[in-house]
């Protein structure tokens, strides 16, 4: 069993945890997702891996409450247990494997949007660890649905708070931010888009016309998370191929947005009928 | 004379019934059945349905101890070389392997071998007796095995009783592997047959953890030098699923079959109560001749669809068992053999329309002896349908060779291994669908046993 040791919500709807599972923090690198399920009744909820730490065997997962499953993952309290957690899944980024000559040439710029934020924070703080130049553009609706700037902040160089409504940093969205950034003469030689798809999307068509190369992390649906269902498959660069395995991350220049954003709908109708028939666990009697 | 009396007929679930539900189709004998048929057993000298079987069971030992009432003793006879009998009794291809060979077929009909072998599993299963756990030295050597499905609980089961220190490492939330997420209930039984077929694996003392992905959580390298293993299994199966490479194929409501039945099987999808979502629709269409294929277009069926299996060859080639090919059509699957897709047709949203197919003929027999399929030229045509599910066979997954430095694998990923298993690298050895690509249960099994025998080999010499 997988034991709760801290919880705390980020916002109404978004909860992070953290989770005892000492094999997978051991093996756990930057870019990586894992997979929980919650009860023997539960769905296997692919989630974004938002830090771990090998020492104390926890891994920490970032969860918005958006269907039935999640809500059951948000509902857990410390010194409960998950039934399953299971990972790390997915190619580490690329960045893992580059040599410290190579990335010390690099200026990474991430842009976070949602939920999306706190997977950037382990990439940020393995970069930054290491000496490489990166910052950070978070991306919100309003000032109260951010997450994770305390912990982005003390893990990069600079940091760019944006919301859509002017409350908190920039008036506007972050491939805006970037635009600007770029006019004042910044130099990134890659962006990290991580967030919903469609924010994926315009960050890449921003990212390419400026030239610059642009990395994005697919939420896709899936099953098992090990290439047996292939539910995540993606169109990148005219070839099918699976987020699971051979993602998560992709270069977003070569993704089909729509296709992806188009498949990851393909059970919305099975899901808004559970959500509303949605009884809580407690309810269910676990 | 014995052979005289016909073989009896096993009790199922009435078509139109089961169509609706996915409770366990067959019945199986009751203790009357058992003993007659048994009784049918002409206990060859040499026996032939013995050599017929990859795992070597005892056939007519056990059958003469069924006939003379001694039900226990028939199923310490088959668990001798069987650790997963109540399974191979009910999905093991015994037509083409021990009731293929077996004498009385020649002139009638050959001995019910695997509903006698599923009624002694399961007469154990209810009457359970205590069972020794092999004696275990403390210093007992270790070894991993990787992945919890027939092959890797064949060669557990093996290894525990010669008293090794046994742990299976299994990447999904439940152990059994194909027979957890492949094979469906109306089949094969998860709860009562599955799982309590796993927990006589245990009681011999073999460790399971489930959640640890090989290749990703720990790798075999960190299992020999990290974790201290002396010799690793790989049983990791064939999961990935093949597609045809036709336009339209990533549409919403195309699905592998893996996906489908993985929805079903493992994550309990046709149940209210559990919270995993699955697609059929009104209309389905399985594309595939296969076992799988059978087993997604029932699952199909069950749910509320009307089922069309769509496959290339006429029903003759079709790779499934006669059995199963014979029950989808009396539940009321529907068959478009000489067909084959050539494109998938979507709505404007996104989603399956139709299928756009194209007749075929029989040509000439190509290299498998089989005769090649060939389209007729203008005969494409559409099938209209909600939901397509792709059947086309399965590969093994290259998480392990990948992250394997020195394991060989061929062109067709398959982990290269000899008859005994012994891969390219010392100490690892391998068997089952991950060697062979996807194949049964028993050749599984068959596999684990004999690469079982061949790291105790090995292990002594160390």
């Amino acid at each position: 069993m997988y034991r709760i040791v801290e919880k705390q919500m980020l916002t109404p709807t978004i909860c992070k945890m953290k989770v005892e599972a000492p094999r997978l923090a051991a093996a756990a690198n930057p870019g990586q997702f894992l997979i929980v399920r919650a009860d023997e009744k539960g769905e296997r909820i692919p989630l974004t891996i938002s830090d771990y730490d090998a020492a104390a065997g926890t891994v920490t997962i970032v969860t918005q409450m958006i269907g039935a499953s999640t809500k059951d993952i948000c509902s857990y309290e410390v010194g409960e247990a998950f039934a399953d957690v299971v990972g790390p899944l997915g190619v580490p980024s690329d960045f893992v494997e580059e040599s410290a000559e190579a990335l010390a040439q690099q200026h990474f710029v991430f842009i976070a949007g949602g939920v999306g934020t706190a997977p950037v924070y382990p990439q940020v703080k393995w970069l930054h660890e290491r000496g490489v130049k990166v910052d950070v553009i978070i991306g919100a609706r309003t000032k109260d649905l951010l997450i994770y700037t305390d912990e982005i902040r003390s893990a990069c160089d600079n940091l760019y708070i944006c919301t859509d409504d002017g409350s908190e940093g920039f008036h506007g969205v972050g491939t805006a931010m970037l635009e600007k950034l770029v006019a004042e003469g910044e130099k990134f030689t890659k962006v990290v888009a991580i967030g919903p798809m469609i924010m994926m999307k315009f960050a890449t068509l921003t990212a390419v016309k400026l030239g610059i190369p642009v990395v994005v992390s697919l939420n896709s649906i899936m099953v098992d998370g090990t290439g047996m269902c292939g539910a995540c498959r993606v169109t990148v660069g005219g070839k099918t191929r699976f987020a699971c395995v051979e993602g998560p991350e992709f270069d977003g220049a070569l993704v089909d947005f729509d296709e992806a954003m188009r498949r990851q709908r393909m059970y919305k109708a099975e899901e808004t009928e559970a959500n509303e028939k949605h009884v809580c666990r407690i309810g269910r009697g676990k | 004379m014995a052979n005289r009396i016909p073989r009896v007929a096993v009790r199922e679930q009435d078509p139109k019934v089961r169509a609706t539900n996915f409770e366990e189709v067959c019945f199986g004998y009751n203790v009357e059945e058992a003993s007659l048929e048994a009784s049918r057993c002409l206990h060859c000298k040499n026996p032939r349905c013995v050599a017929a079987c990859p795992v070597g069971v005892k056939i007519p030992d056990f059958i003469e101890r069924v006939a003379a009432g001694d039900f226990a003793g028939a199923a310490d006879k088959i668990a001798e070389d069987s650790s997963l009998p109540a399974v191979c009794g009910r999905v093991c291809p015994q037509e083409t392997q021990c009731e293929g060979s077996c004498v009385l077929g020649v002139k009638s009909e050959p001995v019910a071998i695997g509903k006698l072998e599923r009624f002694v599993a399961d007469w154990s299963r209810h009457n359970p007796r205590e069972v020794q756990a092999p004696v275990k030295a403390s210093d007992a050597k270790k070894v991993a095995v990787v992945g919890s499905g027939p092959s890797g609980l064949a060669c557990a089961a093996d290894l525990a009783k010669m008293g090794y220190d046994v742990t299976i490492f299994e990447a999904l939330h439940k152990a059994g592997g194909v027979l957890q997420y492949g094979i469906p209930e109306f089949r094969l039984p998860k709860d009562e047959v599955v799982a309590s077929e796993i927990a006589s694996v245990e009681k011999l003392g073999v460790k399971i953890e489930t959640d640890v992905v090989v290749g990703r959580t720990e790798t075999i390298d960190s299992l020999l030098d990290k974790e201290g293993f002396d010799a690793v299994f790989v049983g990791s199966g064939a999961g990935l699923p093949r597609f045809m490479g036709i336009p339209g194929e990533n549409l919403s409501g195309v699905f592998s079959a893996n996906e489908f039945l993985t929805r079903n099987n493992l994550m309990k999808a046709y149940r209210d109560d559990y919270l995993t979502p699955i697609h059929a629709g009104e209309r389905v269409v399985v594309v595939g001749g296969g076992n799988v294929a059978m087993d997604a277009a029932r699952t199909a069926l069950r749910l509320g669809a009307q089922t069309t299996i769509v496959y290339r060859r006429t029903e003759k080639e079709l790779p499934a068992r006669a059995e199963e090919v014979h029950h989808a059509h009396e539940e009321g699957v529907q068959f478009a053999m000489l067909t084959n897709p050539v494109e998938v047709i979507g709505d404007e949203n996104g989603w399956v329309k139709a299928v756009k197919c194209i007749k075929m003929e029989l040509g000439e027999p190509d290299e498998s002896g089989r005769r090649s399929p060939v389209p007729v030229e203008g005969s494409e045509f559409e099938i209209p349908t909600d939901t397509v599910i792709m059947s086309l066979g399965t590969s093994p997954n290259p998480l392990i060779a990948k992250t394997t430095g020195g394991l060989d694998v061929n062109r067709r990923g398959c982990i290269v291994a000899d008859e005994v298993g012994a891969t390219s690298r010392e100490g690892v050895f391998a068997g089952g669908d991950a060697v062979t690509g996807a194949a049964t249960v028993i050749l599984a099994m068959g596999a684990g046993r004999k690469a079982a025998a061949a790291i105790d080999a090995y292990l002594k010499t160390k």
